[in-house]
C-alpha cells in the first residue's frame, strides 16, 4: 500500500470520515456516504450498547436452548427427547464421535466462546487492555467468521424432521429448543456486527499515547 | 505533518480501512498483487484479470444450483419397506405448528432466499458493467444490500448439515444422497470461489466513475 512507508493516519486524525461499507472517505460531518448511502460515523459511539443488548438477548435464548429438547425421535412406540449435549453424547456411545465433536464443537464450544469473546472486547475498548490491537482484531474477525457455522444445528433438525416420517418405523419431530437455538445464534451475529472494530484501535493508540507521556 | 499532508488530497483519492480507521492513497496494485491495510492486515484491493466476468458465471451458477436443489431430492430415507424423500422445501418448512412456523420461515430465507437473492443482485449489477454499459438503475443501492445478505447465506453450511444428518440416523434407518446435496456441496466450493474474484472497491469504484474509468490500469 501507498502508506505504508508513511506513519500511520487515520479518516478521523486526517479530519475525514470513512464508509465502512465501501471505503470512502468523506469530509468530517458528511452525513451519508454519497456513493452507498450509508449513514456515516466517525466512531459509532452507540455500538457498545447495541453489542450489549444482542449480546444479552442472545445468552437468554442460549438457556432454553440447552435445557430443552432439540429432537423427538419416536422409533415404534418408543418416544426419546435429545437436549443439544444429549444428542451429542448419544452419537458418541453409537459409535460416532468425530460428528459428535463437530457438534459438541459447533453448538456448545463456539457458542460460550463467542459469549465469552465479544463481552472481552466490547470490555477491553472500554478499559483499555494490554494485548495487542492486533490480537483483538484477530479475535474479533474470527468471532465474525465462525459465528455463522452455529447454525448448523438448526439445519440437521429441519432435515431430519423433513426426512425421518416414516409412518410407525420412525418419526423424529422438533423440539423447542431448536427455536430458541436460532435465535441465539441470529442474535450474537447481530451483536458482532454491531461492534465497532475501529473502537478497538482508537483505544490502543490513546493508551501507546499516553504511555510516552509517562 | 503527515496527518496533514494526506488531508490535503482530494478524499475521492484516498481509501479508509473499514476495519481500523487507517486511510492510504487508493492506488489500483499490479495484477495479481493486492493492498493490504499495513496496520491490522485487512485486505482493501485485489483486482483480478477478467473478475467481473467470472463472478457472473459463478452467480449464474449458483442460481441453477439453488433453484435446482429446491425440487431434487437431497436426501433419502429407508426403513422396513419405508421410504422417504426430502427437497429442499421439505426441509426448510418442517416446522409447522405455533411459534416454530418463524423458524421454518428464518430457515427457508438462509438457504433458499438469501443465496438467490445474492446471485439475482451480482448479476444484476455487474452484468451490464462487464459488457461496457452503463451501471443499471440504483446499481449502488443494490450492490449494498447484496453485501449486507452476505453472512445471511448458509447454503454451504446446510451442506454439510446434510453430512452430520447422514451420520446421525445412520442407525435409524439407511440414508443416501439424492442430487440436490451434490448440487449444494458444488454451491460450497463456488461460494468459497466467488469471494475470493470479488474485489468490492473495484465493483464501488466502477459504479462511481464507469467501468472504463479504471480500465486502463485493471478491469474490475
Amino acid at each position: 500500500m501507498s502508506g505504508a512507508a508513511t506513519p500511520m493516519t487515520t479518516a478521523r486524525e486526517a479530519g475525514l470520515v470513512a464508509c465502512t461499507r465501501c471505503t470512502r472517505v468523506w469530509p468530517m460531518g458528511t452525513d451519508r456516504c454519497g456513493r452507498c448511502g450509508k449513514t456515516l460515523v466517525s466512531r459509532d459511539t452507540h455500538s457498545l450498547s447495541r453489542v450489549w443488548a444482542w449480546w444479552a438477548a442472545g445468552l437468554l435464548c442460549y438457556f432454553p436452548a440447552n435445557l430443552y429438547p432439540m429432537l423427538r425421535t419416536q422409533v415404534l412406540f418408543q418416544v426419546s427427547e435429545d437436549t443439544i449435549v444429549g444428542g451429542a453424547i448419544e452419537l458418541a456411545k453409537q459409535g460416532a464421535p468425530f460428528v459428535a465433536i463437530i457438534i459438541l464443537i459447533a453448538s456448545v464450544a463456539i457458542p460460550i466462546g463467542k459469549f465469552a469473546a465479544i463481552a472481552w472486547l466490547a470490555t477491553s475498548v472500554r478499559r483499555g487492555s494490554r494485548t495487542p490491537p492486533q490480537s483483538r482484531h484477530r479475535l474479533y474477525e474470527i468471532v465474525e467468521y465462525i459465528g455463522r457455522w452455529s447454525m448448523i444445528d438448526v439445519f440437521v433438525v429441519a432435515i431430519l424432521t423433513a426426512l425421518v416420517q416414516l409412518n410407525l418405523a420412525a418419526s423424529i419431530k422438533p423440539g423447542p429448543a431448536a427455536l430458541a437455538f436460532a435465535l441465539s445464534v441470529i442474535f450474537t451475529m447481530l451483536s458482532a456486527q454491531a461492534f465497532d472494530p475501529r473502537l478497538i484501535w482508537d483505544r490502543a493508540a490513546d493508551d501507546s499515547a499516553s504511555d510516552e507521556r509517562a | 505533518m503527515h496527518s496533514t499532508d494526506i488531508a490535503r488530497v482530494d478524499p475521492a483519492h484516498l481509501i479508509a480501512c473499514p476495519q481500523c480507521d487507517a486511510i492510504y492513497r487508493a492506488r489500483m496494485p499490479e495484477q495479481g498483487e493486492r493492498a493490504v491495510c499495513a496496520r491490522c492486515h485487512t485486505v482493501l484491493i485485489a483486482p483480478r484479470k477478467r473478475a467481473g466476468m467470472i463472478i457472473i458465471m459463478l452467480s449464474a451458477t449458483s442460481l441453477i444450483l439453488v433453484l435446482g436443489a429446491v425440487w431434487f431430492p437431497f436426501l433419502k430415507i429407508s426403513r422396513q419397506g419405508f421410504v422417504n424423500e426430502a427437497t429442499l422445501l421439505d426441509a426448510a418448512l418442517s416446522f409447522t405448528g405455533g411459534p416454530l412456523l418463524l423458524l421454518s420461515i428464518a430457515v427457508t430465507a438462509l438457504i433458499v432466499l438469501v443465496p438467490m437473492a445474492r446471485a439475482i443482485l451480482t448479476i444484476y449489477v455487474l452484468g451490464p458493467l462487464v459488457f461496457d454499459r452503463p451501471a443499471p438503475p440504483g446499481a449502488l443501492r443494490l450492490f449494498a444490500l447484496a453485501e449486507a445478505l452476505r453472512p445471511w447465506s448458509m447454503a454451504e453450511i446446510f451442506a454439510l448439515g446434510c453430512a452430520v444428518a447422514l451420520v446421525k440416523v445412520a442407525d435409524l434407518a439407511h440414508l443416501s444422497f439424492g442430487p440436490a446435496f451434490w448440487m449444494f456441496a458444488a454451491l460450497v466450493f463456488l461460494t468459497v470461489i466467488h469471494d475470493r474474484w470479488m474485489c468490492r472497491w473495484s465493483v464501488w469504484e466502477s459504479l462511481e466513475h464507469g467501468y472504463g474509468a479504471r480500465r486502463a490500469k485493471a478491469p474490475a
